[in-house]
């Protein structure tokens, strides 16, 4: 029991942190916002999941990957996939040449659907191929650039250019992925119509308890002995080789894992957006979310949410109120977060915020009894510290 | 392919070369700065792009200016636009690396973080400045058409003029990486820091100038590109991923390196685009970078450096 | 000064317009009537009060596609401020509420619900990319919002809630096809173009009209990614078969590094026949005149159309936005959006969308820059097509003129 709620909860102060951040979620939130901004959202809470999963591999493991809106695109894509399948019943496509395949097929002269949307018409496998087309693709990537020591600045730059091939891949082959328009007028899943505010409330929900879900998850990965062994990596990888571990091997572990998350981020972003397209596979979306990591605070899984809300709400905000400005705003968070605080906002409640808990709870209990205090106090920060780092 | 005569092939084969070697000074001339930004000093400079964009923009505003008030000189402006491109964007990098690069050399994924910013800050200042809308510069009558050496064959002129540009560029930075003092210490700060200040050099004043010269590089190259497209607030960004895999690819410190990748990036490139379509190409290029790089993760020529 | 002058002629102008004008007579400018009621004007709780309405602007400001989207939204607020010295709509002045829809088309399906459910405006003008519209196409139809879309596009759509300004792929490509085929006795035909749905569909259509109706032979065809700056290699190809006709749909930053390489390689106007579906006015800024001179564009604008509406629009444009400003074929469709709208409102007499949609088929605009325009009962515009033949200052000569067009845009055969 104690371990649980020390490693998969992160002792009292995960407990409160999560508690809080569950609170800001479920209720909060949809008690102050109507079901358009809610769902909006929801929209910021799927790159949440591509903020965490940086946490996981850039935070703890020391690997920029830019690529994570690859995996994220590609789950969103199977998502949007299955859906479209449902969109496109003869019926609905009557004024078709070929009825009942995607309209953008239509238009690209395809009579047929291709082989590799046949399956898609299944739900169960759509939920697996979501995690499992990202999984494959990143074990691919991971064990071709891990096995061969393929590191830091270089990885990189080659996810960037993985990032950039599947970006034109899906652009030039628009009678299979939609082209650049991507997957859109996705409207059921499974006759239960998405684009009802019920619906939206209802996928908010779903969407909220998997992110938490995926950051109890990632806890545990991170509580384990893996979870230190990245640390270590990351500090002095050698050391790790030479004490006998098989460095690449937990490198393309957490890869594939942060792949995955991603891509359950992608495909509740479908679901709650109702379309999917090739401007969130590229090289853009992918630094952006790194960004949303970087200001949330690279070690703070909780942080990258915060950070990912943030952002994505400036974004809108200013982009709204003035456009001009924004690029301004983006570009200078970028560079202040890097070169200011860069261990982002968590960073910033470590260092300040405590303080003035600290400062608050003393003034509350004035007299304080002295020996067992300091005692107690010290445990506390050797846990906050664990939780830091 | 019937049907064509024994000549109509030649003139296309030698077309396709000079096709293949313009690709290829572009390449070079886009990756020569960064090379020397990223091979040399391992910082990972995302706004790259935007630099060339400065001089772009600066030989378009040479040109509205000359045709304003001086069109007689309009022949002649353009040497003039860039070496004022190189001036304004050596000028900015020094800046930029006095205020921001020099804090970061410690953490080089950070610095990829810092410049993205920097990239998106300096996007919207050149919207703000000369519009959204994309400009061209009046180019001199010397850089239009073409040259025909045959009846079949044309040489575009702009493309033999990057060409020389880049020869000429590709020199200068030999030189001054391997034959002039300053590039003595550049070597020696790259290879071993703390020694090269041990010996006396100003470690911190090498740092400024390499930044700012390879930034002043990715100047001319913007200035050399209006010969060949437009320029706009976001053109730097399509030539990023590009120029990083041409450095990458070459191995990062070795300048050789960047030669030869450039030069084989730009034949894969060139040929295959003849046969298939622009998009496959491009991706079969990529994914071929990226399988070599697999199998080489050094890239073409690496210096083995003990660390 | 000047431009005081100006505005009071065209104030002037606007008045002598509006009284010949069938759909738009309701309403004279300075003349006081009482407007009616707003619970009869509009009943489904869009933003109408008794002396404003509220309609949205969603375009580009930011992003690669700021360069193209700017033009049209200055014809738009242009159009608006006309109307509102005119006296607004049903007594009504419109106010505007501008988004930016970034280069995003995510953000177009934020945008457009924002301004559908927040704002709950009367109508939408924008969009700009097939791809924005797409995404944002699905909003406009569960809210049921109303959007007056301005680009020339691949046809392939027909929506309840959208009315299109621009022409569709047949109105714009089988003309241009007859004439070269009949004036330069084209029979071979090379298609090149950026490589996204516009271009692939425009130019399916296009081989489908050589092969079948015109018995020519595409004897090339090739997409450039977009963005893509290097085309030695395309150009080389096309050399190497000599069509009589190159046909380009290429767009943004590589259109004009196609032009610029292309008279680079020696292909001009004066040796090879050369007609692209996606060169404006405002293209023509980047591209730079002396790149284009002898090459064809097919639209159904251009600055020199001759008629008296055109030269009034043309006055009040530059006086708005500056002398140098140019109007390029999407600006123009623009423009007629908020016209279209002020009378099918008229026609309706109310605001509803479902109201407004079923007065628009039928609906006629004799004051349009293009010349006269009519809508159709699947929500695009007889218009007519126009081949213009490129100068060295930018500007073009007209050469050839259509009749008014029917919009198709689901042509049997062609699909």
């Amino acid at each position: 029991m104690k371990a649980i709620y020390n490693n998969l909860l992160g002792g009292r102060q995960g407990v409160i942190g999560l508690a809080l951040l569950a609170a800001l979620i479920f209720l909060v939130l949809p008690m102050f916002l109507d079901i358009f901004r809610l769902n909006l959202v929801g929209k910021y809470l799927t790159y949440a999941f591509a903020a965490v999963s940086l946490v996981l591999i850039w935070g703890y493991g020391g690997i920029l990957s830019l690529g994570q809106g690859v995996f994220f695109g590609l789950g969103g894509y199977c998502m949007a996939m299955f859906l479209k399948l449902e969109a496109s019943s003869p019926e609905n496509t009557a004024i078709q040449s070929t009825p009942g395949i995607p309209d953008f097929m239509d238009w690209n002269q395809l009579t047929q659907l291709p082989w590799f949307w046949e399956p898609f018409n299944s739900f169960p496998f759509t939920l697996f191929a979501i995690l499992a087309v990202p999984g494959l693709l990143a074990y691919i990537i991971g064990v071709a650039m891990f096995k061969r020591r393929v590191g830091g600045v270089y990885f990189s730059i080659i996810t960037q250019a993985i990032a950039a091939i599947l970006t034109i891949l899906i652009v030039g082959q628009q009678g299979l992925t939609g082209g650049i328009n991507g997957i859109t007028d996705l409207k059921t899943l499974h006759g239960w119509d998405i684009r009802t505010d019920s619906a939206k409330y209802l996928l908010y929900y779903i969407n909220g308890g998997l992110l938490i879900g995926v950051i109890l998850l990632s806890r545990f990965i991170l509580s384990s002995k893996l979870g230190r062994l990245l640390l270590a990596m990351r500090d002095k990888e050698d050391r790790v080789r030479f004490s006998g571990y098989d460095v690449s091997n937990f490198k393309i572990f957490i890869f594939c894992v942060a792949a995955m998350i991603s891509a359950m981020g992608g495909a509740m972003f479908t679901l709650q957006v109702g379309f999917m397209s090739p401007s969130f596979v590229g090289i853009v979306p992918s630094i952006e979310m790194v960004i949303f990591a970087a200001v949330g605070g690279r070690m703070s899984l909780i942080g990258a949410v915060y950070g990912a809300l943030i952002v994505n709400y400036g974004k809108t905000y200013f982009s709204e109120t003035f456009p001009e400005l924004w690029l301004f705003l983006m570009g200078g968070l970028f560079i202040a977060v890097v070169m200011f605080f860069p261990n982002g906002l968590a960073g910033l409640y470590e260092k300040h915020g405590k303080r003035i808990m600290e400062k608050i709870k003393s003034l509350r209990r004035k007299p304080t009894p002295p020996a067992e205090k300091t005692l107690a106090a010290g445990n506390d920060t050797s846990a906050a510290a664990r939780e830091a780092a | 392919m019937g049907g064509y005569t024994l000549t109509e092939l030649g003139s296309i084969f030698v077309m396709q070369g000079f096709a293949g070697l313009s690709l290829f000074s572009v390449l070079l001339l886009m990756a020569l700065g960064l090379a020397i930004i990223f091979g040399q000093m391992g910082v990972i400079n995302m706004a790259h792009g935007e630099f060339m964009t400065i001089g772009a923009y600066t030989t378009v505003m040479f040109s509205v200016l000359t045709a304003k008030f001086a069109p007689g000189f309009i022949d002649y402006y353009f040497p003039f636009a860039m070496l004022v491109s190189f001036l304004i964007a050596f000028g900015i990098g020094y800046f930029v690396e006095f205020a921001m690069i020099r804090h970061l050399y410690k953490r080089p994924l950070d610095t990829l973080l810092a410049t993205w910013g920097l990239s998106l800050i300096m996007q919207q200042i050149f919207r703000s400045a000369f519009g959204a809308r994309e400009v061209s510069a009046t180019l001199p009558e010397w850089l239009l058409g073409s040259f025909q050496p045959t009846e079949s064959i044309d040489i575009p002129l702009n493309g033999i003029f990057v060409m020389g540009l880049t020869v000429f560029v590709t020199l200068g930075v030999f030189y001054f990486l391997f034959k002039s003092r300053w590039g003595l210490r550049v070597r020696a700060t790259t290879q071993n820091r703390i020694m090269a200040g041990a010996v006396g050099i100003n470690t911190r004043l090498v740092d400024r100038v390499s930044f700012a010269l390879g930034c002043g590089i990715a100047g001319i190259a913007g200035a050399a590109f209006t010969t060949i497209t437009s320029t706009g607030p976001t053109t730097g960004t399509l030539y990023i991923v590009d120029t990083f895999l041409v450095v990458v690819f070459g191995g990062a410190a070795s300048l050789f390196g960047t030669i030869a990748s450039a030069f084989s990036i730009a034949q894969a490139q060139s040929i295959m685009e003849f046969f298939m379509t622009g998009s496959m190409a491009k991706v079969l290029t990529l994914l071929t970078i990226i399988g070599i790089l697999m199998l080489r993760p050094e890239g073409l020529f690496s210096i083995k450096v003990r660390k | 000064m000047n431009r005081k002058l100006e505005n009071g002629l065209w104030r002037h102008a606007l008045s002598l317009m509006t009284a010949t004008a069938l759909s738009v007579a309701l309403v004279l400018p300075g003349a006081t009537m009482a407007a009616p009621a707003t619970a009869d004007v509009s009943k489904t709780g869009l933003a109408v009060t008794d002396t404003t309405v509220t309609v949205g602007i969603l375009h580009s400001l930011t992003g690669t596609m700021a360069i193209s989207e700017t033009g049209s939204v200055e014809a738009e607020k242009l159009a608006i401020d006309q109307i509102n010295e005119m006296g607004g709509i049903l007594g009504r002045k419109i106010e505007v509420i501008t988004e930016d829809g970034a280069s995003d088309w995510p953000t177009f399906a934020e945008k457009a619900r924002k301004l559908l459910v927040q704002d709950k405006v009367a109508t939408v003008f924008g969009c700009w990319t097939s791809a924005s519209r797409k995404a944002a196409l699905p909003v406009f139809e569960k809210e049921n919002g109303l959007l007056y879309y301005p680009t020339f596009y691949e046809g392939l759509e027909q929506s309840h809630n959208v009315i299109y300004t621009g022409q569709e792929a047949t109105q714009q490509i089988l003309d241009g096809l007859n004439w070269v085929a009949k004036e330069k006795g084209a029979k071979t035909f090379y298609l090149i173009g950026s490589d996204y749905i516009w271009p692939r569909t425009s130019m399916k259509i296009a081989r489908k009209h050589i092969e079948n109706v015109l018995g020519g032979k595409v004897v090339g065809e090739e997409y450039a990614p977009l963005g893509h700056t290097q085309f030695g290699s395309i150009i080389n190809k096309i050399r190497l078969k000599k069509p009589d006709v190159i046909y380009a749909a290429v767009v943004g930053g590589s259109n004009v590094a196609w032009f610029k390489q292309l008279k680079a390689a020696g292909i001009t106007g004066d040796k090879q026949t050369l007609l692209t579906i996606s060169v404006t006015e405002d293209e023509v800024l980047g591209i730079g005149g002396e790149n284009l001179v002898g090459f064809y564009s097919i639209m159904k604008y251009f600055m020199p159309v001759e008629n008296e509406n055109n030269k009034k629009f043309i006055a009040a444009f530059k006086a708005k936005y500056g002398d140098d400003s140019v109007i390029g074929d999407v600006t123009q469709a623009a423009y007629l959006g908020p016209w279209l709208w002020k009378a099918a409102v008229e026609k309706a007499g109310s605001f509803d969308v479902d109201k407004v949609v079923a007065a628009s088929p039928g609906i006629e605009l004799t004051t349009a820059p293009e010349g006269y325009v009519k809508v159709h009962e699947n929500h695009h515009l007889w218009s007519k097509a126009r081949i213009g033949q490129w100068q060295a200052d930018g500007q073009v000569k007209i050469v050839y003129e259509s009749d008014l067009i029917e919009p198709n845009p689901f042509p049997e055969g062609y699909q």
